[in-house]
């Protein structure tokens, strides 16, 4: 077994998602890193955009922002914000990488504030950037994140990013676009997906040296559990020389 | 139309359509010289408590000069859309320029971290705040460019960002679908960064246009200003590069590296390694303000910043890491 760190587990674990041909709209950091493993390895036909405009360019190095110029790199299009969140809003994007502050057992996101005052916040986060606009429109959302019970929640403070919601049909409720919604979520710790009915978030995979128990005890909610777990696999070599470098010889990602 | 949730958050501009046409039916379709300073333009076009847009993407094609100037010229009070803003919020955020904010994305510089300084002025209290989303903005831009009061998205329902917006959800007269109606946002003012124009202010712009297109045709008084000037032949040589026509524009500075230390299309990339020194100096407010000074109050001009930092030598390594002859890291 190589040797690896958890940052490139997740990049690892989040890049076989992705099919070949499938459509994504990524930020930068990680999810970009887990897009471009996944266009060098088992998706050579994946369709990546930029909510900034930048759709289908040869990414010749990280991007450092979502609008720099590698994002439109021997692209095939250079368009603008409404461009990209109407392809998504259309039906056509599959998936979307996002982070967060917080998340709950719904998968909903807060990355807008800490504190109970909305005009004097504790803790003044991003707010939205394009995350809710993407968790909305995009058929599956994929959290990439590090997991403790800080940042897992039993309640958001803040719902800035739509997840399933309250759970069960809540979300089909609230007048989002239906069919769309959290799919997996991918921490250094497990993989979780979620229960079709409650909308509740369920572990169905473990990391290399990790257990259920480390698992719920770095969660602040009860996890619910998949009839099989199964143990993630560990990144290949062949993932992680093309990871470290190609994609991120500067361990600008990885390093962290 | 029955209205079925609202959020709470304050709506800062007028959006009324009948109201917008108005004012621009006064506004003037002249074909003449609009060649002016940076200073000129903000002098005469950008004023206390009125709303402010500015262009690009954060760190990315940004009218740099026209944020410093408006620090430099201590506008206060004002309304300001914070749509996929960046360094250029950074940069306003030092100017305590305003105490209104739609708030898309803030306070962030993507994957460089967080900016201490806007981070305590956003925890102050000073600002009043309404939370949209980044494509939220660009369609209540986009209702305005097309001179009407709202735009249906299917975005924010179900969510505290509804909540704390000035959205209103309707229902769809066609097919009962819930809608998030997004108010136009009319701007008294934006800024752009475009790579050419012309002394009228037709405008090319190479790369991505992120909400530019509308942002110009919403806004009431428009600077632009660009890497060159270029003739009204070469515009007429090929018309279809035009992508703000001259009506929407009011001032047209010629600012070469306008966008530094941000990301220019084509031209030069960010300076990582400046703004890396922002975001480290603003931990302290006592050193944030002498960098202030020097970089800003004490410059006369553009050309005075990009000289303090690394002049010439300095654009062009960031023109060859634009180029790919190196890489941004290097």
């Amino acid at each position: 077994m190589a040797d690896y760190n958890v940052m490139e587990l997740m990049i690892c674990t989040a890049a076989r998602e992705l099919e070949d041909g499938a459509s994504i709209v990524v930020g930068t950091g990680a999810p970009n890193a887990a897009a471009m493993l996944a266009q060098k390895t088992t998706a050579p036909n994946l369709v990546i955009m930029f909510e900034a405009g930048g759709a289908v360019p040869l990414i010749p190095e990280m991007p450092i922002s979502v609008g720099d110029s590698r994002t439109t790199w021997k692209a095939l299009m250079a368009s603008g914000m409404c461009e990209i969140m109407e392809t998504c809003c259309r039906g056509m994007v599959d998936y979307t990488f996002l982070g967060g502050a917080q998340i709950d057992m719904y998968g909903n996101l807060n990355s807008t504030r800490i504190g109970a005052d909305h005009q004097k916040p504790k803790v003044r986060f991003p707010g939205s950037g394009g995350a809710n606009d993407l968790a909305s429109f995009c058929w599956r959302m994929i959290v990439m994140t590090p997991q403790d019970s800080k940042r897992f929640v039993e309640k958001v403070q803040f719902i800035t990013t739509p997840g399933w919601l309250e759970g069960g049909d809540s979300r089909a409720k609230s007048g989002l676009p239906v069919g769309a919604g959290p799919y997996k979520i991918i921490t250094n710790m497990a993989v979780m997906d979620f229960e079709p009915q409650s909308k509740r978030m369920r572990i169905i995979a473990i990391n290399p040296g990790y257990s259920e128990k480390t698992v719920q005890e770095n969660c602040g909610f009860e996890l619910l559990k998949a009839k099989k777990i199964v143990e993630n696999k560990p990144p290949t070599k062949h993932e992680l020389q093309i990871l470290r470098e190609q994609i991120d010889p500067y361990r600008y990602v990885i390093g962290r | 139309m029955n209205v079925i949730a609202q959020g709470v958050g304050k709506i800062f501009t007028d959006p009324d359509a009948d109201k917008a046409r108005a004012f621009f039916r006064k506004k003037s379709r002249k074909m003449v010289s609009k060649v002016m300073t940076v200073k000129e333009a903000v002098e005469k076009f950008v004023h206390d408590g009125e709303y402010l847009c500015i262009g690009g993407f954060g760190a990315n094609r940004i009218p740099a000069a026209v944020c410093h100037e408006i620090v430099r010229q201590g506008r206060k009070n004002m309304g300001f859309a914070g749509h996929t803003s960046t360094h250029d919020f950074q940069i306003l955020c030092a100017g305590e320029v305003f105490n209104k904010l739609d708030i898309a994305y803030i306070v962030g510089l993507e994957a460089r971290g967080l900016s201490p300084n806007a981070r305590r002025y956003m925890e102050s209290g000073k600002v009043e705040v309404s939370e949209w989303t980044n494509y939220s903005l660009s369609v209540r831009f986009k209702a305005a460019a097309a001179g009407v009061s709202f735009y249906p998205s299917r975005n924010i329902m179900g969510t505290d960002t509804f909540k704390m917006s000035g959205a209103k959800i309707i229902e769809c007269p066609f097919t009962g679908t819930k809608y998030a109606a997004m108010p136009a946002i009319y701007p008294d003012v934006s800024a752009i960064h475009v790579h050419e124009a012309d002394i009228y202010g037709n405008c090319r712009v190479r790369g991505i246009t992120v909400s530019d297109f509308d942002v110009a045709r919403a806004s009431k008084h428009l600077i632009i200003t660009c890497e060159r000037l270029i003739s009204n032949e070469e515009i007429r040589r090929d018309p279809s590069y035009t992508v703000i026509p001259f009506w929407c524009v009011d001032a047209v500075c010629e600012v070469p590296f306008g966008s530094y230390p941000g990301n220019m299309y084509g031209e030069y990339f960010s300076d990582e390694e400046h703004l890396r020194e922002w975001l480290k100096v603003e931990e302290d407010p006592e050193e944030f303000k002498k960098f202030l000074d020097k970089n800003i109050y004490s410059c006369k001009d553009h050309f005075e910043y990009i000289e303090k930092n690394g002049g010439m030598h300095k654009m062009q390594m960031l023109r060859q890491k634009e180029l790919m002859f190196i890489g941004a890291r290097a």
